[in-house]
């Protein structure tokens, strides 16, 4: 007992149960080569943390995303609410992939280029940059469209009487509006969320280095496409599996007993 | 029935003998009385073999057929083959000769009859930005270099070399394309492809071919059907190609198509020649 817990020993410990997967090859034919190699293991993890970034990034950015939008759409202005709208259909009118592909190679290149360290002229904004921004703002227009729907399920008496105490527009929306949209439109924001986070794989057609991108580099130089496939399905289960928990969690800590039922 | 069907048999049998036997006699004396050389060449992969605004096939392997109809005084038929149905097309006799960019591999020799000496190579190069200064794979430490997904030496360049995410995409034309943006130092690919693209695409100017020899070089091969190779097919073959490499044919060729000569085929020249 001693010994597995000494600090010194840990490493041996580790060592045995990659040497134990490295047999299963062996004897098997099963080859977990994405964990018993260090070079593999560690880019398959740094795949893995930049999707969990690339996903925790969007769902922020798409949600506040919504809420701005949502907010305009209200709005006494004509071009604002013509702006708003025009967001919506570009960016819900058009494919992720395509919208990428459209950021990275043509939008990119014409951004203000600086020097780097390596002596080249390099467009600002790199592809993981150009992912989060494709990827909150498609995400972003599903959200306004949601929480819009929240907002309309609003009762209007209750907007009546937050304007009688003398609160102002943004504070309407802000302390009685949104509070009771967000409630409402909870169960399709956790699917559009949940959606987004699936989605971050397609950062893999502009090189961002995420889960996908790794895995078929790992399955092309070791033809272990079955085993990569569990590992990259298993991944993904267990990262949406976590976005729902959590969402189920603040649905149930939103909760007014006697409210929305 | 018993009987009818033995001598069915009887007749399988002897057709395939004689099919044999067809496979076992001179080829090059057929082609000379046939009138026509039949080649399996590429459409797909210029400069080497491609199609013309015409619709013509053109190209370095196509001129080599030429050259080779020629000498057989034949005419030359070319047909177009991609990777995957070349071998097959030289198995069954569709072709007389297959000059398709194949790599030479102890596979492939136990299949068809790859012919010594080879008559290209092709290996590993860096198409570097030249602001980058990189001057061997010793310079791409931490920096990013762009890549084609699936390509085998991404790995290698990767966990050795440059030690951080290679800038990889799906097709040549993105690979491109984040190289002129600046988004990587530099495009590893098949370095005779490079040194092409180079020399015919102008926007290449502020870009250098680096050659990799981190990476083996591989030859390509012509091949005749197995059976033919130490026959008197092959034989012309092999002395058609040693005359290539020692006349400087190949290298002319190169030059005129691909733009400029690769260090493999110069110094397979300067071989044959010292023979």
């Amino acid at each position: 007992m001693q010994r597995l817990t000494d600090r010194n020993h840990r490493p041996r410990l580790m060592e045995a149960f990659w040497d134990f997967l490295r047999s299963l090859n062996d004897a098997y034919g099963i080859n977990l080569v994405q964990f018993y190699d260090d070079f593999e293991r560690t880019r398959l993890l740094r795949g893995m943390w930049t999707t969990i970034k690339l996903a925790v990034i969007c769902i922020g950015l798409s949600v506040i995303i919504g809420i701005i939008g949502a907010w305009l759409q209200g709005s006494r202005h004509r071009v604002l609410k013509a702006i708003v709208q025009g967001y919506i259909q570009f960016f819900r009118n058009t494919p992720p992939l395509v919208q990428m592909y459209f950021f990275y190679f043509a939008l990119g290149p014409q951004m203000p280029r600086v020097v780097n360290e390596y002596g080249i002229a390099q467009p600002m904004l790199g592809s993981f940059e150009w992912a989060v921004i494709s990827l909150s703002f498609f995400a972003g227009a599903f959200n306004v469209e949601i929480f819009r729907s929240g907002i309309e399920a609003v009762q209007k008496s209750t907007i009546e009487a937050a304007e009688s105490l003398c609160f102002n527009r943004w504070q309407t929306y802000w302390y009685v509006i949104l509070p009771l949209a967000v409630r409402f439109c909870l169960p399709a924001l956790n699917n559009n969320l949940v959606n987004l986070a699936k989605t971050t794989t397609q950062a893999y057609a502009i090189a961002v280095p995420e889960t996908l991108y790794v895995a078929s580099q790992i399955w092309s130089d070791h033809i272990n496409v079955f085993e990569m496939m569990i590992t990259l399905l298993t991944f993904y289960l267990l990262l949406v599996g976590v976005i729902v928990w959590l969402m189920t969690r603040l649905e149930r800590a939103l909760a007014i007993p006697g409210f929305g039922r | 029935m018993k009987r009818k069907f033995s001598a069915a048999i009887a007749a399988l049998f002897g057709a395939v003998m004689a099919m044999g036997a067809t496979a076992q006699a001179d080829q090059l004396a057929e082609i000379k009385q046939k009138g026509t050389l039949v080649v399996g060449v590429k459409t797909d992969y210029p400069p080497w073999g491609m199609r013309d605004a015409n619709g013509n096939i053109v190209g370095m392997e196509p001129d080599m057929a030429a050259d080779v109809a020629k000498r057989l005084g034949v005419k030359l038929e070319l047909v177009p083959v991609v990777s995957s149905n070349r071998i097959q097309f030289l198995q069954q006799g569709k072709i007389d000769l297959m000059i398709a960019t194949m790599s030479d591999t102890p596979e492939r020799r136990k299949v068809v009859g790859i012919i010594d000496p080879v008559y290209y190579a092709s290996g590993v190069a860096l198409l570097a930005n030249k602001a980058a200064n990189i001057k061997s794979v010793e310079d791409l430490k931490g920096k990013p270099v762009c890549a084609l997904q699936g390509a085998y030496y991404n790995n290698d360049m990767q966990s050795k070399y440059t030690q951080t995410d290679l800038v990889a995409f799906k097709g040549i034309p993105e690979a491109e394309q984040a190289l002129l943006d600046g988004r990587c130092v530099g495009f590893i690919y098949d370095d005779v492809v490079l040194i092409w693209k180079k020399a015919q695409d102008p926007k290449f100017a502020n870009f250098e071919v680096v050659p990799l020899p981190q990476w083996p070089v591989v030859p390509w091969g012509i091949a005749v059907k197995l059976e033919e190779r130490d026959g008197p097919w092959g034989k012309f073959m092999a002395e058609t190609i040693t005359d290539w490499l020692k006349s400087g044919t190949l290298l002319e060729l190169e030059k005129k198509w691909v733009g400029d000569n690769t260090a493999w085929l110069k110094e397979a020249s300067e071989k044959a020649k010292g023979n």
